[in-house]
């Protein structure tokens, strides 16, 4: 990283700080609008967090690795999580992936080569009723098919 | 997204917005507990803790900060009623949050919105901004001297285990959602090791109009143990999936006829962490004193390979354990190899009968909730399903 | 105790526990329970565990650990408790209402059975090819439930590679049982910060940050974590083979140097309890086993003593008299765990750090220089060997700074463990040598230099001589029998004030050309303090950068290690406070039997101040042989 871009990241961590408070309750939701940002959350970022909040780095990269929807590595600028969970299971999910991974051509678990796609799968999003569902970044589509699945993909690229 | 839903008479009755808060505002803290007492409401998150024995330890205790937290982390596959109840009915569950932080002197709620709901975050903030306007929320609420009440939502991050309210006080906290040891309890030492309530979506949606119509209109609803009603959450094999509010005892083929089921071959009653009902126990009923659940039911039809679902539980435990505990971390992975052992037909029976009693101890030595729940639908799909299991797929490869 | 009770972080870890009453006599202060029908009455809040241990019921445990909050997480410990569903951790559990426990009933005996099935199915390798091979809290526990097979399989691959990046510790992540008793040894006792729970589900496993290996991280090699795991997770990096090497190669001159606290510590690895002292049983045994000359580290911790102290009262001499800008107060350097320490956490304060070396690097450097040439002896021929109760020692010989003899000055620095391993290997039982000396030239040294091993013992030993110096009285017309009682014991931080008062002595020979009287001390208040425990001396430092009292402190003494050394990385595991408690009686008793007790009065000193470094103290020469200088690390990873 860049002296610059180092600089711009500790004024956007300061801010944050600033924002949610100087105490270890902040620590996830800085992560989360950092994540939001970025895509992930680089290592000189979360050092800086550490320092701000007065934790170890190893403690703010122990809890983004607990959770899903927080990542250190970069990923595409649209994350698509397709629910594998037993409802959207039953509905078709996996005829949705199929289509999914063979427009973008790639698999789950990976990142397109132009950063703009990561696809991932994700434990009951909440649409059990309306499956098979997936969300991108914050949007969730419900009742997919692999024909309405591979259009949304095309309307995002 | 369009949410189909049945409405009942208790919590999708007619509500007029404030109307809870000025009631409760009028009347004391002490009625407000005798209401919640007299009306026998039970959380609805799964577990059934009556709320006013919550209400009332925290209301009690003496601390400078106390919290109520709403667990809006619904994970628990197969549920989505408080998705509805968020979207469409945010006036319930906030003003129910108000009404707690009023009984319990707490100045501030938590709403604990897991991560998958983002989409939600813009309009719920809208709406607490509405309130605010209102003077439903912030100082002197409604005129209320000395009665300062706010709500924040702060969003999940993906953890299925921050449902359980220790690890979500913990993921609040900014830490992993780890669980934790049990005493003390979050209504002594809860969020920032203040007196805390949590509660489910669904129970504080109910304290409104357990306010505004009292306690007893509430218990005259349900059965003797169970009052009120339930939000269930119906998904996979039937012909009308969504919210549906029945009264409690309703039976599983009362339920499976409403939303137009044939052919069901089981229903699995509380989501992953819950147990699996057979043709043959369809007459059971939806209550705490029989078949208790936080209302996820999810409808297998006959073409259904039982197997094929349990195996998808598995996999859904092995990642949505913490890790911390041994018999959570370790004992779902046994059991996935069981699943898939079974799935290739290279098992001995008395190895998966090992593997159901190691089922029984992670019921009872597991740390919270996921590991004490996560083997219940392997002992009791294996128990109901061994023919299909045992005979069909595994092909009698079993030695 | 310690630093126990003033914790932070991590996570479910936090102590989330029910205060005991102070007053037990208060109604409900106590409560009686019933444990297999067994009733005793013990305090509120007393953990089930607790409890049981008072009503002589064991109670199998792993992630719990005496020095270290609740976990809960391994429950080998569960019981049933009467009316509750489920079983219920001991360890965890606080009493606070009535109840009846049951330790043993079906249940619960199964429960035990498949955790540890569960643990050893998941457990990498074989108990007879491991170093911790009957002396492993898994194995004992498999032994005591019997378990004869391994129902749930058991791995035949590593699912982790071997962490070997370091000097001092050794991680092999699949022989961890996820006890967490190293995360919370790292950040909770030792405020380090280097080891956490990472990823969750069936992949949590501890890590570094971004998984880096230990010698990139700012792990400060204290090796605490070491002494708490209990399994072969975490070892020291061992050099026995090299040494091994080294003995049998002929041309090789093998010389070893001996710390006070692996000797207090030592005849724990062969059977005795805790507090026996092998000081001159382990002479001989080092001499059985091949090698060449054994040295007391306690000379040059009297070394120390003079440099460090002279170092202090030409800080002190520079700020008082000349007014000049010296960094005051004055931290003692000895300890490389808490030197890595400061470089990473307080680098600003690195001019505050005694610039002399530890005892064992002086007498690295003295070696190969000063007995070399003494005896006739090519250094690159000598091979020198540290014994000590320290992993991070095996860093700080390795660093690269530590060669100004013109040769690496400590080839190997080996813990008690693994001395005592080498001990077994040549089929010795130590504890039944004959006793023997020290070899000249530097013989026998002061029990000043011996009490280096307990924490507030360098500040002991300096203050011994320090008001010797300055006063011209005997320390033991100023504190009983020369014993500085508030300087002893396991409080976390210990602070005293001597006031000097109005009549000094005359200047010593040795500090005559550094100060010409002592009469700008008159009236003064010498201030001083001493922590041990990294946790502790963040403590310190934090209230020293605040401008607290601390900062008004003329000389600190900071150890990594809880306890000090002999509770140190390189120490026989396990380790308790009781167990430490005794070592440094151990430690504390054997000086007080010697006639020599004051580093100043150790003839061999005062003859290298004769014959070798005869400028004196804070010299020319000692700087080069004997001081050294620290690296600004940072707290950042790249």
């Amino acid at each position: 990283m860049l002296v610059m871009e180092k600089n711009a990241m500790t004024e956007e961590i300061e801010l944050l700080v600033s924002k949610y408070g100087q105490n270890r309750s902040s620590l996830i939701p800085i992560l989360q609008d950092i994540q939001r940002k970025h895509k992930f959350i680089p290592d000189f970022a979360q050092q800086e967090v550490a320092r701000l909040l007065d934790i170890h780095p190893v403690e703010v990269f122990s809890v983004i690795s607990f959770y899903s929807f927080l990542n250190t590595t970069p990923k595409g600028k649209y994350i698509v999580r397709l629910c594998q969970t037993i409802s959207c299971d039953m509905q078709g999910k996996a005829s949705v992936a199929k289509a999914i991974e063979r427009e973008l051509g790639i698999k789950f678990g990976e990142t397109s080569r132009d950063n703009k796609f990561t696809l991932e799968f994700a434990n009951c999003v909440g649409m059990c009723d309306q499956g098979p569902a997936m969300i991108i970044n914050e949007r969730v589509y419900s009742k997919l098919s692999p024909e309405k699945a591979v259009q949304i993909l095309n309307e995002l690229k | 997204m369009e949410n189909k839903k049945r409405k009942g008479d208790v919590l999708f009755s007619k509500y007029n917005r404030g109307e809870g808060i000025k009631k409760a505002l009028s009347i004391t803290r002490e009625d407000i507990l005798f209401e919640l007492r007299d009306s026998k409401l039970k959380g609805r998150g799964g577990a059934g803790f009556p709320t006013a024995t919550k209400w009332t330890i925290v209301a009690a205790a003496i601390a400078d900060q106390k919290y109520i937290i709403c667990n809006a982390d619904e994970g628990e596959p197969g549920t989505f009623k408080d998705r509805v109840l968020l979207l469409e009915y945010p006036e319930l569950v906030f003003e129910g949050m108000v009404i707690a932080g009023y009984t319990i002197g707490a100045s501030k709620g938590i709403v604990y919105l897991r991560g998958e709901y983002e989409y939600m975050l813009s309009s719920l903030e809208d709406y607490l901004d509405s309130m605010r306007k209102d003077n439903l929320l912030g100082k002197n609420i409604l005129g209320k001297s000395n009665f300062d009440f706010d709500i924040i939502i702060r969003l999940g991050s993906g953890a299925y285990v921050c449902g359980e309210e220790t690890a979500l006080i913990e993921s609040l906290e900014g830490n992993r959602g780890e669980a934790r040891n049990r005493p003390p309890y979050p209504v002594n030492t809860g969020y920032l090791g203040m007196p805390t309530v949590v509660n489910n979506v669904e129970t504080l949606a109910s304290i409104p109009h357990i306010i505004t119509k009292g306690g007893e209109w509430y218990r005259k609803h349900g059965t003797d143990k169970s009052s009120g009603s339930k939000l269930f959450s119906v998904s996979g094999d039937c012909l009308r999936p969504g919210v549906y509010e029945l009264p409690w005892g309703t039976t599983i083929s009362e339920l499976l006829k409403v939303v137009g089921a044939k052919d069901t071959k089981a229903v699995q009653v509380g989501g992953a962490s819950g147990i699996c009902i057979p043709k043959s126990q369809f007459d059971r009923s939806l209550a705490y004193e029989d078949v208790a659940t936080g209302g996820s039911i999810m409808i297998f039809n006959e073409s259904r390979n039982m197997l094929h679902v349990l195996k998808n539980f598995m996999e859904f435990f092995v990642e949505e354990s913490c890790g911390q505990c041994t018999p959570c971390r370790l004992g779902n992975v046994k059991l996935l190899e069981g699943v898939e052992m079974i799935e290739k037909g290279e098992y001995k029976f008395s190895y998966i009968n090992q593997l159901k009693d190691l089922g029984k101890t992670m019921q009872v030595a597991s740390k919270c909730g996921l590991g004490q729940s996560s083997s219940n639908a392997f002992i009791s799909i294996l128990e109901n399903y061994k023919e299909e299991i045992f005979n069909g797929n595994g092909g009698g490869n079993g030695k | 105790m310690e630093s126990k009770g003033d914790f932070r972080a991590p996570v479910s870890q936090t102590p989330h526990t029910i205060e005991k009453p102070k007053d037990t006599s208060t109604i409900g202060g106590m409560i009686s329970v019933d444990i297999n029908e067994k009733k005793i009455s013990v305090p509120l809040g007393t953990t089930i565990l607790e409890a049981c241990k008072i009503a002589g019921i064991t109670i199998p445990t792993l992630c719990h650990h005496e020095d270290l909050c609740v976990a809960g997480v391994c429950r080998i410990c569960v019981v049933e408790v009467q009316g509750m569903r489920t079983l219920q951790a001991s360890c965890a559990f606080p009493i606070t209402s009535p109840i009846k426990i049951r330790t043993s009933t079906p249940m619960v005996r199964k429960a035990r059975k498949h955790i540890l099935e569960l643990l050893l199915s998941e457990h990498y390798g074989e108990c007879y090819a491991c170093f911790r091979n009957g002396k492993c809290e898994l194995q004992s526990l498999a032994k005591e439930y019997a378990i004869d097979q391994f129902t749930f399989g058991h791995v035949t691959e590593p699912q982790y590679e071997i962490d070997n990046s370091s000097y001092s510790v050794i991680r092999e992540m699949s022989k961890c049982v996820l006890c967490k008793r190293c995360v919370r040894t790292c950040i909770d006792l030792q405020e380090v910060g280097v080891l956490e729970s990472i990823d969750r589900g069936d992949k949590t496993h501890i890590g570094t940050f971004l998984e880096k290996p230990l010698a990139d991280v700012i792990c400060i090699n204290c090796g605490q974590c070491i002494n708490r795991c209990p399994t072969a997770a975490l070892r020291a990096n061992d050099p026995s083979d090299e040494i091994w090497a080294a003995i049998d190669d002929p041309n090789k001159h093998v010389v070893i140097q001996t710390a006070p606290s692996p000797r207090a510590a030592i005849g724990e690895e062969f059977g005795l309890g805790a507090g026996h002292s092998m000081t001159r049983e382990l002479n001989t045994a080092l001499r059985r086993i091949g090698f060449d000359r054994v040295f007391d580290t306690n000379f040059t911790a009297d070394l120390t003593i003079i440099e460090e102290g002279t170092e202090l009262i030409l800080r002190l001499y520079k700020a008082l008299v000349k007014k000049e800008q010296v960094a005051l107060p004055q931290f003692t350097s000895c300890s490389p765990g808490w030197v890595k320490f400061i470089e990473h956490y307080y680098p600003e304060y690195l001019d505050n750090l005694s610039s002399a070396k530890s005892p064992q690097q002086m007498f690295g450097a003295l070696i190969k220089t000063f007995y070399a040439e003494k005896a006739g002896i090519d250094p690159a021929n000598i091979v020198s060997v540290a014994v000590m109760p320290c992993s991070a020692k095996k860093f700080e010989c390795n660093r690269p700074e530590m060669n100004d003899s013109g040769y690496k000055d400590v080839d190997y620095g080996l813990t008690t463990r693994e001395l005592a391993k080498m001990i077994k290997e040549a089929g010795i039982n130590l504890p039944e040598m004959p006793k023997s000396n020290f070899d000249s030239p530097f013989g026998e040294a002061s029990g000043a230099g011996l009490i280096f091993g307990a924490t507030g013992g360098v500040m002991e030993a300096a203050i011994r001589s320090v008001v010797e110096f300055v006063l011209g009285k005997k320390a033991e017309d100023i504190f009983e029998k020369a014993n500085i009682i508030p300087l002893r014991g396991f409080d976390g931080i210990k602070y005293m004030e001597i006031p000097i008062g109005d009549k000094v002595g005359p200047v010593p020979q040795l500090l005559k050309s550094l100060v010409p009287n002592w009469d700008w001390l008159k009236g003064a208040t010498l201030k001083i303090a001493v922590a041990h425990g990294t946790a502790n001396a963040k403590k310190i430092m934090d209230d020293i950068k605040a401008g607290g009292k601390f900062s008004e402190c003329h000389f600190i003494e900071f150890m990594a290690c809880p306890g000090g050394c002999i509770g140190g990385g390189g120490q026989p595991i396990p380790t308790t406070p009781e167990i430490r408690r005794l070592r440094a009686q151990a430690i504390y008793s054997e000086d007080e039997s010697l006639e020599l007790r004051k580093s100043h009065d150790n003839p061999h000193v005062v003859k290298i101040y004769q014959e070798f470094l005869t400028e004196g103290p804070c010299s020319h020469l000692s700087h080069k042989l004997l001081h050294t200088h620290y690296l600004k690390r940072g707290r950042y990873i790249a």
